[in-house]
């Protein structure tokens, strides 16, 4: 089907959906990694607005925004494994979701997590407070799209394993089992399927990485984000 | 087709993203109650059928539970009624490139203008308008690499990203008028000049865009709201 090649970062949450959705299919690709600081000519070249990865690209052709891309992996390897549900319905609700995410749930996240005192208090508050539409939306289900998992699964997967190494990293713990039991088990059984657990980052690089943005070394640019500056 | 009654929209008139789903039904032919709502007072219906956003365009479509969020909309309207108008393109990676320019338009072109809005003094005004030139720059290539010579994003006809950016003429022209300058002109971008024209006079849309005094009356209420910041 075509040469592949996804240009991202090593932590990256939005490229790791990526990885999960190309090894699920059974594509095979070559990873480019980049270094944000200081970005290849041929990210530039392939995403010359926004200058951010993940990029796919297919043939010559750059797919950008992630979510983008997982539509696009899904709609072009459509035999096998299919990612969306079928009804119009469901996708446009799982589209919905998946906006939520990058837009709200992602971005308090991240507040939460660089911000401190005070601050930190109130993003707190926030991020529970969309933690807890998505724990409604998982009310009965053992995946996201139902007994089997899917789109919504790639797209919140970055939950099974970035709060829990924060946590060990700088102590700050989000979400418990009392508050969040649909949350705490999906996060098990999703964690569970080799591909995910087979492709994290390493954690001891994560929490140095992590350590590092708190502490305001180092240049990290989380082009996803547009980060206020407190 | 949609029986008639079938379809609900609950919306503002002066809201672009309201706008951008009654282009979308329009094209389709769907019939389509329009249910106007208060943004000072919202209704129990609103809150109840987007409690996420507490906002619209929601899509009440027979007793399916309702759709929210002006592209996705788009894209359900497309799926349920393909025979009629399609509205996405089918080859995956031209509907991926379209996908992304919508993203664009909604996160990095349409916020200019709330930020030329907001712009507390004349040396912010001009700065915001040159970022607003500047996007419509890119936009121009866009159309061009899009509609390989024809009248819009879409080709011969009204597709996806003609209604992304087109449910936002109304407000183009208001800003126009208001700040007095240009965002589409013949010298930065020619064919999105032309473009727009055909936009505003094509039946599905010049129905769909808010009249002038709708758009004065919301400006009026968001300059109250949310005032432009000080320098």
């Amino acid at each position: 089907m075509g040469e592949v090649k996804l240009f991202r970062t090593w932590s990256s949450p939005f490229a790791l959906r990526v990885v999960w959705a190309l090894k699920l299919k059974g594509v095979e690709y070559e990873t480019i990694y980049e270094d944000l600081a200081n970005k290849s000519s041929s990210l530039l070249e392939y995403n010359p607005v926004h200058k951010k990865v993940p990029v796919l690209l297919h043939n010559g052709i750059p797919i950008c925004e992630s979510l983008v891309i997982l539509e696009y992996i899904d709609e072009t390897w459509n035999e096998g494994v299919r990612f969306l549900p079928k009804d119009p319905l469901a996708r446009a609700t799982a589209r919905f979701w998946a906006k939520f995410n990058d837009e709200q749930v992602f971005p308090s996240f991240f507040r939460y997590f660089m911000r401190q005192g005070e601050d930190q208090e109130k993003a707190k508050e926030k991020v529970l407070e969309n933690l807890k539409f998505v724990e409604e939306h998982l009310k009965g289900k053992k995946f996201f799209d139902g007994e089997v998992f899917g789109f919504l699964d790639l797209v919140f997967g970055w939950l099974v394993c970035y709060p829990g190494v924060i946590n060990k990293a700088i102590n700050l713990k989000l979400l418990d089992e009392q508050m969040f039991p649909n949350l705490c088990t999906w996060m098990e059984q999703f964690g569970d399927v080799p591909v995910i657990k087979e492709t994290w980052p390493d954690e001891e690089a994560l929490i140095h990485k992590f350590h590092k943005m708190r502490e305001g070394l180092g240049i990290y640019i989380y082009t996803k984000l547009r980060y206020e500056a407190s | 087709m949609a029986k008639k009654g079938e379809i609900k929209l609950l919306g503002t008139p002066a809201s672009h993203f309201v706008n951008r789903v009654q282009i979308g039904l329009n094209l389709k032919c769907i019939d389509y109650e329009f249910i106007s709502e208060n943004l000072g007072c919202k209704s129990d219906l609103l809150l109840k059928s987007n409690p996420v956003h507490q906002r619209v365009p929601v899509l009440l479509h027979a007793n399916e539970p309702p759709l929210i969020e002006s592209l996705l909309i788009i894209e359900y309207i497309d799926e349920i009624f393909p025979d009629v108008h399609p509205i996405l393109p089918r080859a995956p990676s031209v509907r991926a490139h379209n996908r992304t320019w919508a993203y664009f338009i909604d996160t990095q072109f349409f916020p200019l203008f709330e930020d030329l809005r907001q712009s507390p003094d004349k040396k912010g005004e001009e700065e915001a308008k040159i970022q607003i030139r500047e996007a419509a720059k890119l936009l121009e290539r866009v159309f061009v690499e899009c509609s390989d010579g024809k009248a819009y994003f879409g080709g011969d006809n009204i597709g996806y990203l003609d209604i992304a950016l087109g449910c936002f003429l109304g407000w183009i022209t208001f800003s126009e008028t208001l700040n007095n300058y240009k965002v589409f002109d013949e010298t930065i971008s020619p064919r999105l000049v032309e473009w727009a024209k055909k936009m505003r006079s094509h039946e599905a849309v010049k129905n769909a865009l808010p009249s002038h005094d709708a758009l004065l009356k919301h400006y009026s209420m968001i300059q109250y709201i949310k005032p432009p910041r000080t320098a």
